[in-house]
């Protein structure tokens, strides 16, 4: 992945509704109708983050030309998350040895 | 939920990490600024030893860490303090010794209290597209893999 995708992708990822969109696209294919339905937003307005995540490679147009359900790209997700598991992963530990230094400083050792 | 590590995108170029810690705020303050706790935690990659922690935790003052791996691999961090309003916000910038990426990153903390326990937000923000895909690039790497699971994780955080 070049960096202007992944900018794309990030820009992409930075919208609440638009990760929600996919969290919904990981369970299943959906329609723009299925998107829009839990969100209480209009067509449009669905249509309009559906172009965000398509431009960032995220999401693709199944060929069913009658509902055109949308398809979560797994491949350009797992890219993307190359760069946040990073960070997971070492923050994670860290995290974890914060909290045993917290609860023995609770318990007043040092 | 308290123990649960959150990381998403905010912009292009700035990140959000968020964590909650079963500790009054003063005492997560004190882990975060106190060489001698620090040394504690920030751990570097799996096999390495924390050997330098200095803090000079004033506005304009420098911060500088370094991780050993045995026998003579070192990584070096560091900054200088931007914001200090204690015990709830520092501002920071870091970067490592490697030149790795260019430019630096502008990390701000913020430590908000509830009941008891204490809200940890981090958001870093790159200096240019370069510094942030850098950090892939890091001494920090150690088996990384691309899993759709984990971005699932992700993309199910709660809409804040």
């Amino acid at each position: 992945m070049n960096d202007a995708t992944l900018d794309a992708v990030f820009a992409a990822l930075a919208d609440p509704t638009r990760r929600a969109i996919l969290a919904r696209l990981a369970r299943g294919n959906a329609t723009v109708n299925e998107l829009g339905a839990p969100f209480d937003m209009t067509q449009p307005a669905i249509s309009k983050h559906l172009k965000v995540l398509e431009n960032a490679g995220l999401v693709s147009r199944s060929r069913d030309a009658q509902r055109r359900p949308r398809r979560i790209e797994p491949k350009r997700l797992a890219q993307a998350n190359q760069w946040l598991e990073k960070y997971q992963k070492l923050w994670k530990t860290r995290y974890q040895g914060l909290d045993t230094l917290l609860e023995r400083l609770q318990k007043g050792e040092s | 939920m308290a123990g649960e590590l959150r990381i998403v995108p905010l912009s292009e170029r700035e990140i959000k990490i968020t964590r909650d810690f079963k500790a009054p705020r003063s005492l997560v303050w004190d882990a975060y600024t106190k060489p001698e706790l620090v040394k504690q935690w920030l751990f570097g990659p799996p096999g390495w030893v924390f050997d330098v922690c200095e803090i000079d935790l004033r506005v304009g003052g420098k911060y500088r860490y370094v991780w050993r791996k045995p026998p003579d691999t070192m990584m070096g961090m560091g900054g200088v303090y931007r914001e200090i309003k204690a015990p709830e916000r520092i501002v920071s910038t870091e970067k490592f010794d490697e030149a790795w990426y260019p430019g630096e990153a502008v990390g701000t903390v913020v430590m908000t209290e509830t009941g008891g326990q204490t809200l940890v937000t981090t958001t870093i923000l790159y200096e240019s597209r370069a510094a942030r895909d850098g950090v892939l690039k890091s001494p920090m790497e150690s088996g990384l893999r691309a899993g759709f699971d984990r971005l699932a994780e992700l993309v199910e955080s709660p809409r804040s």
